[in-house]
């Protein structure tokens, strides 16, 4: 159980939530028109006369959306709806030209679904999703350009959209925030969405209500707009929650409305009332027909589907030994969970998987450094395990090799065989050795003797240094025991 | 020799082929007729210079002869279709000084076939009209008034009055709910509504998009022939355009009508028809009889309701495809302290009573509570309506019916004025045909007592333009209007 | 169904649009009387009728994804009545 129960004077209450994501689409052109999806082009210069609303313009659907949503929808697990509509939503708004918004209303592209998601304390629980519609994102209107203006461009303006809905499944902030993570894992690995919250291709709104433990039915909600990270949508969740139990407990009443979410105080303030609220009088987009999927074409998407995280990690636990929570670090990003199958490919998993996440994220994280720009390759990472596996050099060793490698982005067994810091193995060169270290310090052999056994690291320190680390530091350890014995 | 401004657009072809006149010449004809006939307020935009361009360019053609179907054709052009860099404003105050940067498909289509624009053609402003009165540039005085100045008809009522006054070769039109076939009704011309799907709405500024199509307005049935073989095609600008091939229009006229079954829907004659109307039908279906058709009777038994479908429907849609004009991107802007204001503000001062009662109209169909009730009433009605035809089809080839219940009336009729609703109910006979999305003519028949024209309607099955053609080359013989013109 | 002054300023709101205090009172009146009129379609059985969304028979046909348009600020801004640094212009947006 990971709900979140707030205790009130009254009584004890439960956090009732459900989400709104906004995805925009991966595409090349528009959702309706021809013109570039390109983020940061100048101001109007990514617009087709569609896009801005001109007169007599039409919009003419494009198939990547389609096929985007589709793919989405099979990485819910969801039922992909072979007929769906689009619908006009109609409101005014500057960044807005047409007057509407071409989206889907009473038949989605995809219907209900699910995401499991890991949980702290090592459950699951199944998030159900209750539709995912494609539609066209707005401009942008910038009001700090002047003081008496607001600027409008239309970049941005009929970019594809899924927006994806849940079922008031959480029962706590934690479980959105491993909700969003997963979702936005799952876009990623499929390549529908970039899920970027900060840069806004991905938003969420957020419903909130809460009831007495025990109680049926739902509360009034409130929505909160446009939450732009999993930090600030748990917030809002356990901030909203605690302002209704606040209310209820106090006698009063929540009421049906529109909050924004403030970033910089957490809290949540009035941004619409019910009675101000919209009234979008959807009706079929008469400029668009119907659209039809067949079975070959649900088909044809389904053979394009990549392994998604949840069964690339059971793969990684099965097949590679791995533990769950490195596989689930390692899956949560596929680019990750690649490059450690090509690192891992013909070697120890288990301590590729190690070297992965201590060494090499610390290497990227020091430099600053995307995975994809990594000086050390997967195979070069995979090499350098190898070599410890196999005891051509030391873990010591590997660390000053691996250092070498993230500098010069070289090939661990050139390095090695370079700077001669293969490992010795041979007994007879390390039993010289062993045998000039207790020569020279025959009061430290003494005191071991009398029972200091903590020295005989030192004796082991001695060795390493005078075979400048190369010598195997098993051997060693075993050889003086048996000498001082 | 007949005058170069009363040909038809084949015989003027013919002409220019065998170098009797050249384009410019007949362009210059043009020019002339419109300077002469301003008072008829048929063009809002007149522009000579880039016709005669047009026609020097096929004057070339025709020298190299690389003539195309229309070369050298001078048209009018309904103010609703976007040209580019020539202004376009649906005859609507809200898009005052609009240049389209883009031509629409179907203009784009008479351009390459070689035809050349004389301007823009008054209508109501956004096709919403029936009388060409709601215009921001006013009405359109129709070219058989004698004392008293009549209404052309609408919305295409620029483009009726500019054909029959031969102030164009012929003309574009639209329809959504008659604009094109009642204007031609009133002023003795013919013009077709082709099928839903059958010519793009690419470009062309949309009133109700499931019911608008365009259409040719021509001198006879034969140049309707001609020019909506130029102007139809599938256009993948335009979803709702439809994959279907197009025949050769011009291949049907003159076939035998023997054996054809004409329907005669009984709803179509309802109790109060105008005599003179009711009689000219029935001589309709003489000729047709004469010539071996078999008239066969038949039922629209949801007739009734086409009109309080068609005004849910349309308003509906045109509250939404009108949201556009808020003077943000183009067109007129009356500014205002905030944003809301600004649209206010413009869009009060922009649109004219007729088009701001049908957004009204349309928002509250379509508003939280009243969906169903209304807008998805209207919308299955609209499927019995189109069931009717599919059934009568079972029946018959084609189905012959008047234009209008009434002929052209005076400019500020105050019955019309009064109420709204007397207005559209002269739409009668022809709103169905859109709910269906079938194809109609109309063409003209005879002269009433007072002199003023008065049409029939062919209507077809979807896409069968081909048999409204070939009934109505009939029709056209043995009524034998425009001889009677002469 | 007989609306009051309350919705007609409602819809004329949501319509963008303003009607003088001395035309409301003749809107309401000739707003009851055309929905009077179209009521009439409450007289038609339309039980187990589907509504008719599209006379077309044919389904959408989907454009392939390719960038055909765009670049051409100057001819999106050209009909603007204002515009700057190669942006609409608007009254401020107050939420």
């Amino acid at each position: 159980m990971t709900g979140m129960i707030i205790e009130g004077k009254t009584a004890s209450w439960e956090v009732i939530c459900g989400l709104e994501i906004h995805c925009q689409i991966i595409s090349k052109s528009k959702m309706f028109s021809g013109a570039s999806t390109h983020y940061g082009s100048d101001a109007n210069e990514n617009v087709s006369f569609v896009d801005a609303g001109m007169p007599g313009m039409l919009p003419t659907l494009n198939e990547r959306c389609v096929y985007q949503a589709v793919k989405t929808g099979l990485g819910l697990n969801a039922k992909i709806n072979k007929y769906s509509e689009f619908a006009r939503k109609n409101y005014f708004y500057a960044d807005l030209p047409q007057g509407y918004q071409i989206s889907q209303f009473k038949y989605p592209i995809v219907g209900e679904g699910h995401v499991t998601v890991d949980l702290s304390d090592g459950t699951t629980k199944d998030i159900g999703i209750e539709r995912l519609h494609i539609e066209q994102d707005a401009g942008k209107s910038i009001h700090d350009m002047a003081p008496d203006k607001s600027f409008i461009d239309l970049n941005r303006a009929g970019v594809g959209l899924m927006e994806i809905v849940t079922k008031p499944d959480f029962r706590s902030p934690e479980e959105a925030g491993a909700f969003l993570r997963k979702l936005r894992s799952i876009v990623r690995y499929l390549g529908t969405c970039d899920g970027n919250m900060d840069e806004g291709s991905m938003r969420c709104d957020v419903n909130v209500s809460v009831r007495k433990v025990g109680e049926e039915g739902y509360r009034t909600r409130c929505e909160m707009k446009n939450v732009n990270s999993v930090k600030f949508v748990m917030q809002a969740i356990e901030n909203e929650a605690k302002r209704h139990v606040e209310v209820y407990e106090n006698g009063g009443n929540i009421e049906q409305e529109t909050r924004q979410f403030d970033p910089s105080t957490g809290l949540t303030k009035v941004m619409r009332k019910k009675e101000f609220a919209h009234d979008y009088r959807y009706f079929p987009e008469p400029d668009l027909l119907p659209l039809v999927l067949t079975d070959d074409y649900i088909a044809k998407v389904k053979a394009d589907m990549v392994e998604l995280p949840d069964a690339k990690r059971a793969r990684f636990v099965k097949e590679l030994g791995l533990t769950a929570y490195d596989a689930a670090v390692i899956c949560e990003n596929k680019d990750t969970a690649d490059f450690f199958e090509k690192a891992a490919k013909g070697h120890d998993a288990k301590k590729v998987a190690n070297w992965l996440m201590g060494d090499f994220f610390a290497m990227l994280n020091e430099k600053k450094l995307e995975l994809k720009d990594s000086p050390v390759s997967a195979e070069n990472l995979g090499k350098l395990v190898e070599l410890v596996t196999s005891n051509v050099i030391n873990g010591k060793t590997a660390k000053d090799v691996f250092e070498i490698m993230a500098e010069t982005g070289g090939d661990p067994e050139k390095i090695v065989e370079e700077k001669g810091l293969k490992q010795v193995t041979d007994t007879g060169a390390i039993e010289a050795l062993v045998d000039e270290v207790i020569a020279s310090a025959p009061d430290n052999v003494a005191a071991y003797k009398a029972g200091k056994n903590n020295l005989l690291g030192w004796f082991v320190g001695q060795v390493m240094k005078k075979s400048q680390g190369k010598a195997n530091p098993a051997i060693v350890n075993k050889m003086i025991a048996e000498k001082l014995k | 020799m007949t005058k170069l401004t009363e040909l038809t657009i084949a015989q003027a072809r013919d002409a220019l082929k065998k170098k009797e006149f050249s384009a410019v010449e007949l362009t210059k004809a043009y020019i002339d007729e419109m300077n002469d006939k301003r008072k008829y307020n048929a063009y809002v935009l007149e522009t000579p210079d880039v016709a005669l361009e047009q026609a020097k360019k096929s004057d070339e053609k025709y020298a190299h002869g690389t003539d195309g179907a229309l070369e050298g054709i001078p048209l009018g052009i309904k103010d609703l279709y976007c040209t580019k860099d020539i202004r376009t404003t649906a005859c609507s105050h809200i898009l005052d000084g609009f240049e389209p940067q883009y031509e629409s498909t179907v203009t784009s289509k008479l351009l390459n076939a070689g035809a050349g624009f004389l301007g823009k053609l008054n209508m109501d402003e956004f096709a919403m009209g029936g009388s060409n009165e709601t215009s921001y540039y006013g009405p359109v005085v129709n070219p058989w008034s004698k004392d008293v100045p009549l209404v052309a008809g609408g919305s295409s009522g620029g483009s009726a009055a500019a054909v029959a006054a031969n102030m164009c070769a012929a003309a574009t039109g639209t329809d959504t709910g008659g604009s094109i076939r009642q204007p031609s009704a009133f002023c003795g011309i013919t013009g077709i509504k082709p099928t839903y799907g059958r010519c793009s709405r690419y470009g062309i500024v949309a009133f109700a998009s499931s019911l608008d199509q365009a259409g040719p307005m021509c001198k006879d049935v034969r140049d309707c022939a001609i020019m909506l073989n130029v102007m139809s095609g599938y256009d993948p600008k335009d979803s709702t355009s439809a994959k279907v091939e197009v025949p050769n229009f011009e291949s049907f006229l003159n076939q035998d009508i023997k054996g054809l079954k004409i329907g005669i829907p009984s709803e179509y004659r309802p109790e109060g028809l105008n005599a003179e109307i009711a009689a000219f039908w029935d001589k309709g279906i003489e000729m047709l009889k004469a010539r071996g058709a078999e008239i066969v009777n038949i039922s629209l038994p949801h007739t009734k309701y086409a009109l309080p479908t068609y005004y849910i429907i349309a308003p509906a849609e045109a509250s939404s495809n009108l949201a556009r004009y808020d003077g943000l991107r183009y067109g007129l802007r009356v500014n205002g302290e905030h944003l809301d204001n600004m649209y206010i503000n413009s869009r009060t001062a922009g649109f004219g009573t007729e088009v701001k009662r049908r957004i009204m109209i349309g928002t509250y169909v379509l508003s939280a509570g009243y969906y169903d009730a209304y807008y998805l009433k209207a919308q299955k009605v609209r499927r019995l309506i189109r069931q009717d035809f599919l059934n009568a089809f079972e029946k018959c080839d084609i189905i012959l019916t008047p234009t209008s219940p009434v002929t052209a009336f005076p400019i500020g009729d105050e019955s019309m004025l009064e109420n709204p609703i007397n207005m559209w109910l002269n739409d009668v006979f022809t709103v169905s045909v859109n709910l269906a999305g079938l194809p109609a003519m109309s063409l003209p028949i005879g002269l009433s007592h007072d002199g003023l024209p008065l049409g029939l309607q062919l209507i077809g099955k979807a896409f069968d333009e081909g048999t409204i053609f070939k009934t109505a080359s009939a029709l056209e013989q043995d009524a034998a209007f425009r001889k009677g013109l002469k | 169904m007989a609306i009051d002054r309350e919705t007609v300023r409602r819809v004329a709101f949501l319509s963008r649009l303003k009607i003088d205090d001395d035309k409301i009172e003749d809107t309401e009146e000739e707003f009851n009387k055309i929905l009077n009129w179209v009521e009439q379609l409450n007289e038609v059985n339309t039980d187990n009728v589907e509504p008719l969304v599209s006379v077309n028979d044919t389904n959408l046909t989907l454009r392939q994804d390719e960038v055909t348009e765009g670049n051409q600020a100057a001819a999106i801004l050209k009909n603007a009545p204002q515009a700057q640094y190669g942006y609409f212009t608007v009254p401020k947006v107050v939420e």
